[in-house]
């Protein structure tokens, strides 16, 4: 049996998010996305402006599932407004949650998505919230009706990776919806560390938006996903402070 | 002088009577991944041709982008 898991009763067997911001060109980030094969591909809403038909990011995505954004929001009122209109312009009522605290670390406002949140659920939509790393939030989210939470592994498009692996632990321990790793990812071993930490799945856009071959890295960061799930699920051994030899210690020539 | 409206933050002159005629006038015929708000609310494609403007009306057009 495939080894899926399910958000709001829709079940993904990819466990990569990726963004589709910041390519060099719109063939790179095609291709990109056809190397990381992700479950959904978020995108961003903004005002139309008069560029004559540059090709429609919707049809060039046609054949990957869209995940709007709020990204950029600063307040509930812009983030619901936007979640809106990034249901009517991709006719999905799934939004990725984003309420941005502060311009310079891009933290999320916690004490303001929640409210979002809530206000989004009884609007019915499924919503999924970019999070801070506190398994408390977290918590707090799913309570409101979060289907799944989004915590940050470092800030957004830093590449420090994980910055504190035992608050992801944590939350995948306690969190009673799917965890989602969103943000700071640098590399193809954040993204396989934040599966062994038990992450359900992986966002991920600047580590591959910005690497020097972003094709590349984006089949690097579909294996790495895959290896960290399998890693979770073989069972790591414990961590031991002595060496234990793994060959036997009878028989040694010599002596 | 004119009655205007806000349209993405800009004002311009009231000229189109309905949202559809707006964005006609702006060369967006396919209503595919365009959305609309009307003073701070969604107006459904299928309603734009029967939405009035008025002076003072804020438009907000949009599309998706890249993003993360």
């Amino acid at each position: 049996m495939a080894d899926s898991f399910v958000i709001a009763g829709r079940s993904f067997t990819s466990r990569l998010f990726m963004g589709s911001g910041g390519y060099p060109n719109q063939q790179v980030l095609l291709d990109s996305l056809n190397a990381a094969e992700p479950a959904l591909v978020t995108v961003a809403l903004r005002r139309i402006s008069l560029e004559p038909y540059a090709e429609s990011l919707v049809d060039l995505l046609d054949d990957f599932t869209l995940l709007p954004n709020t990204a950029g929001c600063a307040t509930i009122k812009d983030a619901v407004l936007t979640a809106q209109l990034g249901r009517e312009a991709l006719e999905t009522n799934w939004v990725k949650l984003e309420l941005i605290g502060d311009r310079e670390t891009l933290y999320p406002d916690v004490e303001q998505l929640l409210r979002a949140t809530e206000e989004l659920v009884k609007d019915g939509f499924v919503v999924l919230p970019y999070c801070t790393d506190d398994p408390v939030m977290c918590r707090k989210l799913a309570d409101v009706g979060a289907a799944a939470v989004m915590p940050l592994g470092s800030p957004i498009g830093t590449g420090l990776g994980i910055a504190n692996p035992y608050a992801i632990e944590r939350i995948c321990v306690t969190s009673s919806v799917p965890v989602v790793l969103d943000a700071g990812i640098g590399t193809a071993s954040d993204a396989a560390l934040a599966m062994e930490l038990g992450c359900d799945a992986v966002l991920l856009n600047t580590a591959v938006a910005k690497a020097r071959e972003p094709q590349r890295m984006a089949a690097a960061m579909r294996h790495a996903v895959t290896a960290g799930r399998e890693a979770r699920l073989a069972g790591r051994i414990p961590k031991r402070t002595q060496a234990e030899p793994s060959s036997p210690q009878l028989g040694l020539v010599g002596g | 002088m004119s009655a205007l409206i806000r349209v993405n933050g800009k004002d311009e002159a009231l000229a189109a009577q309905t949202v559809a005629e707006l964005l006609s006038a702006r060369g967006i015929k396919r209503p595919k991944g365009v959305a609309v708000a009307l003073n701070g609310s969604v107006i459904p494609a299928g309603a734009w041709e029967k939405t009035g403007l008025a002076a003072g009306d804020k438009i907000e057009i949009v599309k998706p982008f890249g993003g993360g």
